[in-house]
């Protein structure tokens, strides 16, 4: 059997932060209840000149920059994201322009609240596997919106990352995928309307936690494998608690998703957030690593992903671009009248 | 080639003129510098007109013929024309009429200049100017027209140690000038701290440091030089006649802290005056941003290139000065409706040299330089006038 | 308003991926593309090669806008500078990820994909380049 899998990867957040002691300060909420409550410290927020296009077109850009492969050799781009920038018009074609990968391509938009990204993943390892496309760009970005004073403000925040994948100097194999889904209403956005809404408690137990620990335990069954088997496990992070509980709860430590859980400094990527984690994973990984990802998205699905990291991770030029770790240190505080600014929070006639 | 000389000028006081409008203006300056020249009317061979954005400023194009038509002369249905090169619209309009009377086609030609910014918001005014610089690669990206000086600035303070000092010291030298003169659109003198402590527009340029917007227009009659004694007892003859082109984009020069178009032109004019910079008595040069008249009388040559802020700062620009530059109060005190500006420098210097500046002549003023330029650079015109 | 798009989408190539041209007879690299050289004129005629440019240079002169166009408003201040590339060719770009305090002439500077201008809330949305500080030392 092939390898079929990742052969490069890239990743990109913005520079600005908030800290979400500041969010809550002007809600008249105590910073530390909200603070501890949520596990998030700061989040990230994109400057105006920053949407999902941008952070895709930079995450792209990083992961050919770290292999060498001819763009026009890519078949296919999937962008999944909530925060497309235009609702008819898709992501996908301005970021293959960007990297040079047109005009012989196949392009849509995906979604799936924050799991579009690894359903784009899915798409291009079987495209792959069934040898139509030589090459697949997976992206998974968001500059997903929140309503003032709502909830959710303290952890909507903006990144993502990009997966090339192939058969050939795979850097991770995909060793199995599957999904878990079902018509749960636990969190959405009507057509037209400016921010999200959800199901407050619902979209815990019966939501996030039924679908990914349905779907780690299928995965697990599946592979014939126990949590310890596995170097790390990244999960859907919508706050900094979620991923910890779930974890406890499958049997992986707090050790195996460290790595890969970057909601308390950098917020909920949406679409973004169990990419940037594997990206994360993927810059400290080491030949023979198992990784275990489960991502969530609501409405109500989740995909899960087996993978084992191969030599061919010593060869990637990882310094060609940025590391997670670089680009969290990277950064400039902004405070909430500057991020109402840039996130249009103000109704400008 | 003919010899031609200036016998009239006429000026509409430039400022923010609400009852005054476009053909009013252009319309008044005409019928000044006519009757100031003792043609009639049916002595007028053509017209020129300069007007960089007549289009956006108030929304109509082909304004020769509206020009020709405001003036009264339709039904003489002599030729008119409408020249634009953004800033430097006017003294072009200038130059063709010179053009043609020196090549032999016309004997008497009206060259005039005009615009009316005020009728469109502060917004649109801005925008609209922004078309003298590179739409595609630099009024795209962000920059703006202050900002394309202010690199020009920057670089300037970078390279040769020009300090915003000096540049303020153009934008005092230019009010105290212009309280002097009836026609600028400011007429008081400022403080060099006002200018040092003006808001920010593009760093290093604070608002003292801009020309404004302003309505306005002005006029010349140009006539063959041996008729025209007939007309006028001063003409003042145009000894030098210039003109020059850059790129378009600021990014695209040789030399950001140098007009090549300017120096150009300035060489093309000298050669034909058959003069030196140190023979100038008294400039006129394009001062829309206070960096502007620095690089300009570098440019021209009257100081080495990179002492321009030196020289502003010994006071060799100012009213009693070795090199007076911008008696009239110069595009920051008097206004700036861009069309207008290049023939309002060429009424001033004939001012000058007929001694009829008043508080603000310069003692002797014999021969007087008329510098104009477009965009950053794009376009300049030099013209030079001596007393015949 | 919505403007006419063509204008734009015809320059993707450069703003996108910096293509720009190179002059068959004597080398010298253009951006954006030229028809011929300004130089070899009628000797570069049907000679002028695509190229696409590594987007790294410096800073040769460069201002801080306050008072912006109205599409940049919620970004004022913001650095625009007078940037040289490697190539050779100069443009102008707004400088990104970099405190204003830091901007400095000479400074090296690699580009970035952003957003530029949208035309208004219902129409197109332009991308291209802005430039950012040079990773370490390149």
């Amino acid at each position: 059997m092939e390898d079929i899998g990742i052969i490069s990867y890239g990743a990109h957040i913005p520079r600005y932060r908030i800290k979400i002691s500041d969010i809550a300060k002007v809600w008249g909420k105590d910073p530390d209840t909200i603070t501890n409550g949520l596990g998030i410290i700061e989040k990230t927020v994109p400057s105006p000149d920053q949407d999902v296009a941008t952070i895709s077109v930079t995450a792209a850009r990083a992961a050919l920059l770290r292999c060498v492969i001819n763009p026009q050799d890519i078949g296919a781009v999937y962008v999944g994201s909530e925060s497309h920038p235009y609702a008819v018009k898709p992501t996908g074609t301005i970021v293959g322009e960007a990297i040079n990968a047109t005009p012989i391509l196949k392009v849509a938009d995906y979604e799936f609240a924050c799991k579009a990204g690894t359903a784009a993943m899915q798409t291009c390892f079987s495209m792959v596997k069934s040898d139509m496309i030589k090459y697949g760009l997976a992206i998974g970005a968001d500059t997903s919106q929140a309503a003032p004073g709502d909830a959710l403000e303290y952890a909507a925040s903006a990144g993502g990352a990009a997966f090339l994948i192939g058969k050939e100097k795979v850097i991770a194999t995909i060793n199995e995928t599957c999904s878990f889904t079902t018509d749960t209403p636990d969190f959405w956005r009507r057509e037209g309307s400016r921010y999200p809404a959800h199901g407050g408690r619902f979209t815990g137990g019966p939501a996030y936690f039924r679908h990914i620990i349905s779907n780690a335990q299928i995965l697990l069954e599946k592979m014939g494998t126990k949590p310890s088997d596995y170097s790390y496990a990244i999960f859907h992070q919508p706050n900094g608690k979620f991923p910890l509980n779930v974890a406890k709860m499958l049997g992986f430590t707090k050790e195996q998703i460290k790595q890969g859980l970057l909601c308390p400094v950098v917020g909920n990527t949406y679409s973004g957030a169990t990419m940037i984690g594997l990206a994360s994973v993927l810059d400290v990984a080491k030949p023979n690593d198992r990784i275990f990802l489960t991502s969530y998205g609501s409405g109500a699905g989740s995909d899960a992903f087996d993978l084992t990291v191969t030599d061919q991770i010593k060869k990637l030029e990882k310094n060609k671009a940025p590391l997670m770790s670089e680009m969290i240190k990277n950064k400039e505080y902004i405070d909430y009248a500057t991020y109402a600014k840039f996130r249009n929070l103000l109704q400008l006639e | 080639m003919r010899d031609v000389a200036v016998i009239g000028i006429g000026l509409t006081k430039f400022g923010e003129l609400w009852d005054k409008s476009f053909r009013q203006l252009i319309a008044e300056a005409g019928s000044k510098a006519i009757l100031d020249s003792g043609v009639s009317g049916g002595d007028i061979d053509a017209m020129y007109v300069g007007s960089m954005s007549s289009g956006r400023f108030v929304g109509q194009e082909h304004i020769g013929a509206l020009v020709a038509d405001a003036a009264g002369f339709s039904h003489l249905h002599i030729p008119a024309t409408r020249v634009e090169g953004a800033c430097a619209s006017g003294s072009l309009a200038v130059r063709e009429g010179y053009l043609s009377i020196a090549a032999g086609v016309n004997d008497i030609v009206v060259a005039g200049g005009i615009e009316k910014m005020n009728d469109v918001s502060g917004t649109a005014a801005t925008e609209t100017l922004a078309t003298a610089a590179d739409q595609e690669w630099e009024s795209f990206f962000g920059v703006t027209f202050p900002g394309l000086y202010a690199m020009i600035a920057r670089k300037h303070m970078h390279d040769y140690g020009t300090t915003k000092r000096q540049l303020a010291q153009v934008s005092v030298k230019n009010h105290f000038n212009g309280a002097r003169n009836p026609y600028a659109q400011y007429q008081k003198e400022i403080k060099i701290e006002t200018v040092l402590n003006s808001a920010m527009v593009a760093d290093p340029l604070g608002l003292f440091d801009c020309s404004p917007v302003t309505d306005g227009a002005a006029s010349v009659i140009l006539c063959e030089a041996k008729k025209a004694k007939k007309y006028c007892k001063e003409p003042i003859k145009i000894i030098g006649s210039g003109q020059g082109s850059d790129t378009l984009s600021l990014h695209g020069r040789d030399d950001i802290c140098t007009l090549g178009s300017t120096v150009h032109a300035a060489k093309m004019a000298y050669k034909q005056a058959k003069i030196k910079p140190k023979d100038i008595s008294v400039a006129e040069v394009h001062d829309c941003f206070t960096i502007a008249e620095i690089l300009a009388i570098e440019d021209l040559g009257f100081v080495k290139k990179g002492e321009g802020g030196k020289a502003v700062e010994n006071k060799i620009t100012t009213l009693d000065g070795e090199l007076p530059v911008n008696t009239s109060g110069g595009l920051k005190a008097k206004g700036h409706p861009v069309g207008a500006t290049g023939v309002a420098q060429i009424v001033e210097i004939v001012k000058q040299l007929r001694g009829e500046a008043d508080k603000r002549q310069v003692k002797n003023a014999n021969i007087g330089l008329a510098h104009n330029v477009g965009g950053s650079g794009a376009t300049a015109v030099v013209h030079i006038l001596e007393a015949l | 308003m919505l403007d006419g798009v063509a204008r734009f989408w015809r320059e993707i190539p450069q703003r996108y991926n910096l293509i720009g041209n190179r002059c068959g007879s004597c080398e010298r690299t253009y951006f954006p593309p030229r028809e011929t050289c300004p130089y070899c004129r009628r000797k570069s005629l049907g000679k002028m090669k695509e190229i696409k440019l590594s987007g790294k240079g410096k800073i040769l002169t460069y201002t801080i806008i306050y008072v912006s166009p109205e599409e940049f408003s919620n970004q004022a201040p913001y650095p625009i500078a007078i940037i040289k590339l490697d190539e050779g060719p100069k443009l102008t770009a707004q400088i990104v990820d970099c405190k204003i305090k830091d901007v400095k002439i000479g400074m090296r500077v690699q580009s970035t994909f952003r957003k530029i201008q949208q035309d208004g809330n219902i129409g197109a949305i332009y991308y291209g380049y802005k430039f950012k500080p040079c990773r370490g030392k390149k």
